[in-house]
């Protein structure tokens, strides 16, 4: 009896505690957007002179100016836009299709489909590029943009979700169509899809995170600045001789590859974590 | 069974009950089969291309001596057999980096989860206000652009980035991390666990929802205080969870790739480079027999952890 007030004195010090601990997480976590905020809206000559400081004494857009006027980035993020967009609209159709076959038709070599989807989720990246590579230049799209968004198009994890989601949509409402005679094309499009709503959000999120981020596979396929998206051409304008020290032009770079995907999140975050949630991948 | 059975059903109801010549129906079956494949054919298509001629092809590839200019003339190129897995192991380079990449595993993963978890606990049990800001910011990291963050931890851990102007404000001399060979590595390991955490701690999130609050309102009663709650009810009713993320984890780690290649490049003196980079400065060199092998014998390894931790759990539940 005499334990109850001491458990509860305890907590009552532990919450401001933990709230202190996870403020500082937090702050932790966020440091690297702040700091690459502020150095991105500093001037070469401010950084040089004070490296360390934490907000620019005087804001300019200097390095914005250089990144898109002589740095080519404006062709980048024009390239990364075009292949999002393929790689969006591929995965849209592609995944509603085969997710709605996986979950309501019934259909010879059904396991052996889905069995593809889930191999394809486990199969390393890694263990295929060079192979996907051959392909990809067989196919005379090395340097394409075109092939940087072929082996993307039709991701397992958008066929995945799409699958799961469809499992939950009532077979009922499909075979009412059915009995009122509508062919299964018609019944995808005029039924299904309309319902299909929140997974086809949570799949064009995640095939655009997807598609916005990917870096290995771009800087293997683009071979010419004018198809570098824009982590490959961040990359190489880093590697570059005499940009490294380039601080502000590096770190409005890096703003112009983080900044859309992280407005994004913020308005709808609630699909992001499904989408990894859901199935714990990228 | 209830697989099976629909179509019957389905097809019954649309002939109105009625029973109906077998070659009819089996040509509808047919005939639906058809349709299906269609519907499936986009992904299909992308399938083979990408993922199941790859497969089988690098396996074919890794026992040749393809090379990067053999592309235009396939025919020339020479079955090899085993070579290039003996000339692979007895690639010093290679055998270390099987070394670097079993401590990205043995490091990263466990750290990871922990990161993970421990915020997962103290955002679900610990806290009731903010508890979505705080979320909203710890995944943050997941969604982040990684050849963008390897910048800015390039210039944090410079001889005189910001972590050493830290460090000397405490009197400390900061090294130079990225280019000791000791320091490169947890440096390298750090970024991976920040990139992860978020993902981590969204799964635990999701498991810890799923234990029904009655559980610890009957062990509250028997007297049970927090720890043993969390050690008897949350960690064991947590455990499919767990081994789900350290499957997800550890296969991550096995394939690191952008966080050595963009921090270090590999080194120095190879002391971060995993196989993953070992198979892409083979490609790059050229060498794509020895390549192939090489990422075969990761796409064996990926597969043997997401065996072993699948039978594990499948055992325990």
């Amino acid at each position: 009896m005499t334990a109850e007030p001491l458990i509860t004195r305890q907590r009552a010090l532990a919450r401001p505690l933990l709230y202190a601990a996870l403020v500082l997480c937090a702050l932790l976590t966020l440091l690297p957007f702040v700091w690459v905020a502020s150095g991105s809206l500093r001037s070469l000559d401010e950084i040089r002179a004070d490296p360390g400081a934490w907000l620019p004494h005087r804001v300019t857009l200097d390095n914005f100016v250089r990144l898109f006027g002589t740095q080519g980035f404006g062709r980048f993020l024009v390239n990364s836009v075009v292949v999002a967009a393929l790689v969006v609209v591929g995965n849209i159709v592609a995944a509603s299709a085969a997710g709605y076959a996986l979950a309501k038709l019934e259909f010879a070599g059904k396991r052996l489909a889905f069995g593809a989807v889930m191999a394809a989720l486990m199969v390393p990246f890694s263990a295929v590029f060079v192979t996907q590579f051959v392909i990809t230049v067989d196919l005379g799209l090395a340097d394409t943009l075109t092939g940087i968004a072929l082996p993307a198009l039709a991701l397992p994890l958008s066929v995945f979700i799409m699958r799961q989601y469809a499992l939950s949509i009532p077979d009922e409402l499909l075979e009412a169509a059915r009995i009122d005679g509508a062919g299964e094309f018609r019944i995808f499009f005029r039924i299904f899809l309309p319902l299909a709503g929140p997974a086809v959000a949570t799949i064009t999120i995640m095939s655009f995170l997807n598609s916005w981020n990917n870096f290995i596979w771009p800087l293997i396929v683009a071979q010419s600045m004018s198809t570098y998206t824009l982590p490959v051409g961040l990359a190489a304008t880093s590697q570059a001789a005499g940009h490294v020290t380039d601080y502000g032009l590096m770190l409005a770079g890096a703003i112009v590859v983080m900044l859309p995907v992280l407005v994004l999140f913020l308005f709808l975050q609630r699909y992001f974590v499904q989408g990894i949630a859901g199935s714990g991948m990228r | 069974m209830t697989t099976t059975l629909l179509p019957e059903t389905r097809e019954r109801r649309l002939s109105g009950a009625k029973a109906r010549p077998a070659g009819r129906s089996r040509r509808s079956a047919a005939r639906r089969t058809a349709v299906a494949w269609l519907f499936l054919a986009p992904f299909a298509l992308v399938f083979l291309l990408f993922t199941a001629i790859p497969t089988v092809a690098a396996l074919g590839f890794s026992l040749t001596d393809l090379r990067g200019a053999d592309l235009r003339t396939p025919f020339a190129v020479d079955f090899t057999g085993v070579e290039n897995y003996v000339r692979l192991f007895q690639d010093r380079s290679f055998r270390q980096d099987i070394g670097n990449t079993a401590v990205f595993v043995a490091v990263g993963v466990p750290l990871t989860m922990g990161v993970g978890f421990a915020l997962a606990l103290a955002l679900h049990s610990g806290i009731r206000r903010l508890r979505g800001v705080f979320r909203t910011v710890f995944f943050a990291p997941v969604v982040t652009n990684v050849v963008a963050v390897a910048l800015i931890w390039r210039y944090a851990f410079n001889a005189d980035g910001t972590v050493n102007k830290v460090l000397g404000a405490i009197g400390l001399a900061g090294p130079n991390w990225l280019d000791d060979p000791n320091l490169a590595m947890p440096v390298v390991i750090l970024l991976g666990v920040w990139r992860n955490f978020g993902t981590a701690m969204v799964l635990f999130l999701a498991g810890l929802q799923a234990i029904p609050q009655d559980v610890y309102e009957a062990a509250a009663l028997d007297g049970a205080g927090r720890w043993r709650q969390l050690r008897h009810i949350t960690l064991p009713l947590l455990l499919p969870t767990t081994l789900m993320v350290s499957v997800l984890l550890s296969v991550f780690y096995l394939q690191v790739f952008d966080e050595p290649y963009l921090l270090t490049g590999g080194g120095p003196l190879g002391s971060t480079e995993s196989m993953a980079l070992y198979t892409y400065r083979q490609f790059g060199a050229g060498e794509f027999g020895t390549s192939s092998a090489a990422s075969f014998v990761m796409l064996v390894l990926v597969a043997l952890v997401s065996l072993v931790q699948f039978r594990m759990l499948r055992s325990r539940t």
